[in-house]
């Protein structure tokens, strides 16, 4: 699960770490090097890309944008066969899932004011909106990044006050986690996986540049997080 | 290979700890624990970790004992729970595995308190109390699934909101806050899980969020637990209003705090 989330198309096809700084498409990745403060004197090439900013503004804007993402998801999804034929349950599912996370776009888009950044270009062709399992798959993943984003995302930010709202949203991000990873195996201890959970009951964290690549196989948008904290 | 480790292999960490200082510039109170460096921003928080906290402000280290104190005696009730409902016999055969997966990570939270709070912070964790899960005679949780199923419910839904409500209190502390992160969401995925099941069964009509303030067909005793949950505003905005989403969707997307207060009085009707 955790490679699968980690292996971004363009690190799966080039082997050679050179070539893959030099790719375009991973500004991200770069600019997560210079982050480090790595003294390496090649040029690394930056896209115009969206930068979501800095401090406590640059982490709502990652939210933002891990949001957005959700959304469009579920967008998708309600307008699909699978949902179309789907049954109450995972009707009633997909359809509360959907509005919490237009809920949470439109919170964090109004939050952020004129520092928001723009809508992000999205592209789902890999996902088959007529399959439930490959709805089902990809919305795992959706959940359980947002879940280990907001977690690793916490402790970087300076107000009391947003670190609750990011609490109380991740909560949620959690419940429907654990609810989607049910339908797909039900009754199992799935929803509570050992390949989320580590032996001491706490739940992985992801970094910055680990969402967002995970995040790049669906984002067109190239996004720039170099000024967010580290 | 993992991206982090791809970049650290063509990045080593030669920095001063001054320059370091400039590129991790951060919240003050970053630097009180000292630097940490980018690797425990990238760890699952192992306790190898957590043992090379720099030494800290006596204070400081006062508050968050007694704030992972508090967290312990709450991974004690639920972990006492779930140990004598699994010995019990009670748990339908095939939601066992449920338990005995939710249980494990309560043993697992209780281990990890008491390691943080004793070994890392030199305190003294909290001796287990002593629990009545019948509440004096009012509930019979080993005996009545349903009322079992009901109870772990209460729990779980508490623990969220408890741990949600002292996230400000550690946050003086990466690591401690990262670990209490950690343990929060996966009380939220507890309580996502039994929420369904008791729906699943006919108890209730309980989703695996909360919708308003609602206890469904809990009994009455557990309205504290759910009060203020139907909150629609954040950060000053009526998301209602903003979205023109129905209030019960907007209450469902953002789950409320407790303060330690309200969830010590929730607990306490289960102390003997």
């Amino acid at each position: 699960m955790k490679n699968e989330l980690i292996k971004p198309s363009g690190l799966v096809m080039n082997s050679d770490r050179r070539l893959f700084l030099k790719r375009g498409s991973l500004s991200v990745a770069a600019a997560g090097l210079l982050m480090i403060g790595c003294n390496d004197d090649e040029q690394i090439p930056m896209n115009p890309a969206v930068s979501l900013g800095s401090g406590d503004t640059g982490i709502l804007n990652y939210a933002y944008a891990l949001e957005q993402l959700e959304a469009a998801f579920y967008a998708a999804v309600i307008k699909g066969g699978y949902f179309a034929n789907a049954n109450a349950e995972e009707k009633q599912i997909m359809g509360d899932i959907e509005k919490h996370e237009r809920a949470h776009r439109e919170f964090f888009k109004a939050a952020l004011g004129k520092a928001a950044i723009e809508d992000l270009e999205v592209n789902f062709s890999s996902i088959d909106f007529g399959s439930r399992s490959s709805v089902l798959g990809a919305a795992k993943t959706f959940e359980d990044l947002g879940v280990a984003a907001y977690n690793g995302a916490g402790k970087f930010l300076v107000s009391a006050d947003l670190l609750l709202i990011a609490g109380k949203i991740v909560s949620v991000e959690a419940r429907h986690a654990a609810a989607i990873r049910d339908l797909i195996n039900p009754g199992s201890a799935d929803f509570a996986g050992d390949d989320l959970i580590d032996v001491n009951g706490l739940e992985r964290t992801l970094s910055f540049s680990q969402v967002l690549t995970a995040a790049s196989a669906y984002v067109i948008t190239p996004l720039d997080f170099s000024q967010l904290p580290s | 290979m993992n991206l982090i480790k791809l970049l650290d292999t063509i990045c080593p960490d030669t920095k001063s700890s001054e320059e370091k200082d400039l590129f991790f510039s951060r919240r003050e109170s970053f630097r009180k624990f000292g630097d940490f460096g980018k690797k425990v921003a990238l760890a699952a928080v192992p306790l190898a970790i957590l043992s090379s906290l720099p030494r800290i402000a006596k204070a400081d280290t006062a508050s968050l004992i007694g704030v992972l104190n508090y967290a312990l005696t709450l991974e004690h009730l639920e972990y006492r729970y779930y140990q004598m409902g699994l010995d019990s016999g009670v748990i339908n055969a095939a939601d066992r595995v449920i338990f005995q997966k939710i249980r494990d990570h309560e043993l697992a939270h209780v281990k990890f308190l008491q390691e943080v709070i004793g070994n890392v912070l030199k305190g003294t964790p909290v001796a287990e109390p002593k629990f009545d899960f019948t509440a004096k005679g009012n509930f019979k949780p080993f005996s009545d699934y349903p009322t079992f199923l009901a109870l772990s419910q209460a729990f779980e839904d508490t623990g969220v909101r408890a741990y949600k409500g002292q996230a400000a209190n550690v946050m003086e502390s990466d690591v401690v806050l990262t670990a209490a992160l950690s343990i929060h969401s996966v009380e939220a995925r507890h309580a996502s899980m039994v929420r369904r099941l008791r729906t699943k069964k006919g108890l209730d009509t309980a989703k695996g969020w909360i919708s308003n303030g609602s206890i469904g067909s809990l009994p009455a005793a557990t309205q504290a637990i759910y009060a203020g949950e139907e909150n629609v505003m954040h950060a000053g905005v009526n998301v209602v209003s903003l979205t023109g989403l129905d209030a019960t969707a907007v209450s469902e997307a953002w789950d409320e705090p407790l303060n330690k207060e309200q969830v010590l009085g929730i607990a306490s009707l289960f102390l003997a």
